[in-house]
């Protein structure tokens, strides 16, 4: 890291690059003390909604919602609920998630590939479309698409599928949402690949074309190969994008159907004509934020990382 | 004049040159080799037949050609779920699609648009929805910048923070909208039991005053930490030296950040608004899950949302398609500036 490197100058404290990047003195602990205070504001909806996940319906209205339960407050009972109610949200979410994520991925690498390793003229006018379908607001397309999958038969011409064991005829739905996930996916997973793409050095390309080797070898043997932190990123992004997301769910698939995927199930979840039932609220929300939220806890790093090597 | 030997010569050369070339650059029509500073350039090329089966082997082995295999599928797939069907959307809007049944595509008219921009809850929501777009991304890079500051010039902690900061970037908006109908519940939310130390006890998503304000800052919440990963990243990225002068220069810290630092992330500011607008393009799902259903209250409604409403709540479809359109516009108006501008920056 920058930060740390010793320059010439570092005899003298005032001047050295470490200290001008690095609070001065007494400053540094004031400093860490705003951070921290930061660091709560952003952890307290967090911790609240993980606290109250555990109490009983009275430990949620007595108690300061951001202290934990006392001993007879505390229940599990919230959680075994949510997650009897949302497994099959939660293995349906996983089911479309997964393949939408590899395949816009992949088509993303490729695409990035045709449209900058292998030059030719014309490609930035095509390349300017992928870039525009990253803005378009989903509302644009969302009656043709509801009308594009109501005439395709689905469900019928992959009857022969539903014999097969662990396929049921409602996968037709998640079959629906990973197609139209991953054509949406294409278009940011092959900006953030061309980005990257465009920085490799052009040395082993070249040197490999000059040995003959054709345009998919160099592909297969030397850009896939030095893709893995972009693959990282992308497949960190659109696993949390597609997994998140709530729209086409609902347009798609509707209501609470077998297929709904976990966030469609989590929105009604623990509301009644007397209120809301908080506890069991929470308890859903972290079953549903708990794939991503591990993703980032792990991943996290190499996702800023990889963020940065982009910009 | 080159003698018969040269000339063969020549011609060996230059044809392994052209093999080359196309293999290098994929030029189709090579008439104008650069070997002609060889001597052997006012040799003729034979006869039409060879030159329309170089030309149609050069075409295979094109680079254009070569690269077909990669982008075209992806393209084709993309292109139809997105341009087809923003088309399609289009002729929809100019029907008067409605209730159930087919769009009657042979009477085709404006009249969808004319009856939106005479209907109130249209330009409220248009209101709304530019609020919402202006205040979250500025709150989002002003917040950011300024963590990416602080994160920047701590030497312990530096990846704790950031996983921190960037934790709620990984939830989804239904999630978020849970958290925080939680946090700002009017009887015993987070907020409110602060705040009623000081005897105040305020409706922040009843009231319509508050509410789009109490959305905004739960966006806010949500997706400030990732601009600060992308300014952390810039930041990181600019040479120590350039401080090292600000300071030499007798510049105080603000100034220094002012003038010299801010200046120079520009980039940055771009990646990171990429990611907030795709982010707030999204934001109907935070409503939806923060009401439990189509009509956010009053206050709350923004073009997304009123879109969603109008087709899948009152199948008023051509009306939604029409709503839609314009949505798309208003992308339009912050889509083409930037791709312009990374077009002259040559990042295109």
């Amino acid at each position: 890291m920058s930060q740390e490197t010793v320059t010439a100058d570092a005899t003298d404290g005032e001047s050295s690059t470490s200290d001008l990047r690095d609070a001065i003195g007494g400053k540094r602990i004031l400093l860490y003390a705003v951070l921290a205070l930061i660091a709560v504001y952003f952890l307290i909806p967090l911790e609240a909604g993980l606290v109250t996940s555990f109490k009983t319906n009275e430990a949620v209205i007595n108690t300061a919602p951001y202290l934990p339960p006392g001993p007879d407050g505390f229940t599990l009972q919230n959680w075994a609920e949510a997650l009897d109610t949302l497994s099959s949200g939660l293995v349906n979410s996983l089911v479309m998630t997964i393949p939408a994520t590899v395949l816009g991925a992949l088509f993303g690498s490729l695409a990035a590939y045709g449209l900058t390793q292998i030059s030719w003229k014309g490609q930035i006018p095509i390349f300017a479309l992928f870039v525009a379908g990253v803005f378009i607001p989903y509302q644009a397309v969302l009656v043709p698409l509801s009308q594009f999958w109501s005439m395709i038969p689905l469900e019928t011409a992959l009857s022969p599928l539903w014999a097969l064991p662990l396929l049921e005829p409602y996968h037709a739905d998640l079959i629906e949402l990973i197609v139209t996930h991953t054509a949406y996916g294409i278009p940011i997973s092959t900006v953030l690949f061309r980005g990257y793409y465009m920085g490799l050095s052009d040395e082993m390309v070249e040197a490999a074309r000059l040995d003959g080797a054709g345009v998919f070898e160099i592909y297969r043997r030397i850009v896939l190969p030095l893709s893995g932190p972009m693959f990282a990123v992308v497949l960190i992004y659109q696993f949390t994008q597609i997994w998140n997301e709530l729209l086409f769910a609902l347009i798609l698939v509707g209501g609470t159907g077998p297929s709904a995927p976990v966030t469609l199930s989590l929105v009604g979840l623990g509301t009644s004509l007397e209120g809301v039932d908080f506890g069991l609220r929470m308890a859903g929300a972290f079953l549903t934020a708990l794939p991503t939220l591990l993703v980032f806890i792990i991943f996290g790093d190499q996702f800023a990382q990889g963020v940065a090597g982009r910009t | 004049m080159p003698s018969p030997d040269r000339t063969d010569v020549g011609r060996s050369i230059r044809s392994r040159l052209s093999d080359l070339r196309t293999r290098l650059v994929g030029d189709t029509g090579d008439d104008e080799s650069p070997v002609r500073t060889d001597g052997g350039a006012t040799v003729s090329r034979g006869s039409a037949g060879t030159g329309l089966s170089d030309r149609l082997r050069s075409l295979r082995n094109s680079r254009f050609v070569g690269s077909l295999p990669f982008w075209l599928p992806p393209f084709l797939l993309m292109g139809l779920f997105v341009y087809g069907a923003i088309g399609w959307n289009f002729l929809i809007s100019l029907t008067d699609m409605e209730g159930f049944g087919d769009p009657d595509y042979s009477a085709l008219d404006f009249q969808q648009y004319a009856e939106l921009f005479g209907s109130e809850a249209f330009i409220n929501a248009a209101r709304n929805t530019f609020v919402l777009l202006v205040a979250f991304t500025v709150l989002c890079l002003v917040l950011g910048l300024v963590l990416a500051i602080l994160l920047d010039r701590t030497l312990r902690l530096q990846n704790t923070f950031r996983l921190v900061y960037l934790l709620p970037f990984s939830l989804s908006f239904v999630v978020t909208a849970q958290l925080w109908a939680w946090m700002y519940d009017i009887d015993n939310g987070i907020i409110n039991s602060v705040l009623s130390l000081g005897g105040l006890r305020p409706d922040w998503i009843g009231n319509p005053q508050l509410v789009l304000g109490a959305v905004i800052f739960a966006l806010v919440w949500q997706f400030s930490g990732y601009a600060m990963v992308v300014f952390l990243a810039g930041l990181q990225a600019i040479p120590d030296e350039h401080f090292e002068a600000a300071r030499i220069d007798g510049a105080s810290t603000i100034t220094m950040y002012w003038r010299v630092i801010i200046p120079q992330l520009r980039g940055s500011v771009i990646s990171a608004l990429v990611v907030l607008m795709i982010g707030a393009l999204k934001a109907f799902d935070f409503l939806y899950a923060l009401f439990g259903q189509y009509r956010p209250a009053a206050g709350a409604d923004i073009l997304a949302t009123l879109m969603v409403r109008e087709a899948y709540s009152n199948q008023h479809w051509a009306y939604g398609s029409a709503i839609a359109i314009v949505l798309y516009v208003l992308a339009l108006l912050v889509v083409i500036p930037y791709l312009y501008s990374q077009y002259r920056r040559g990042a295109l």
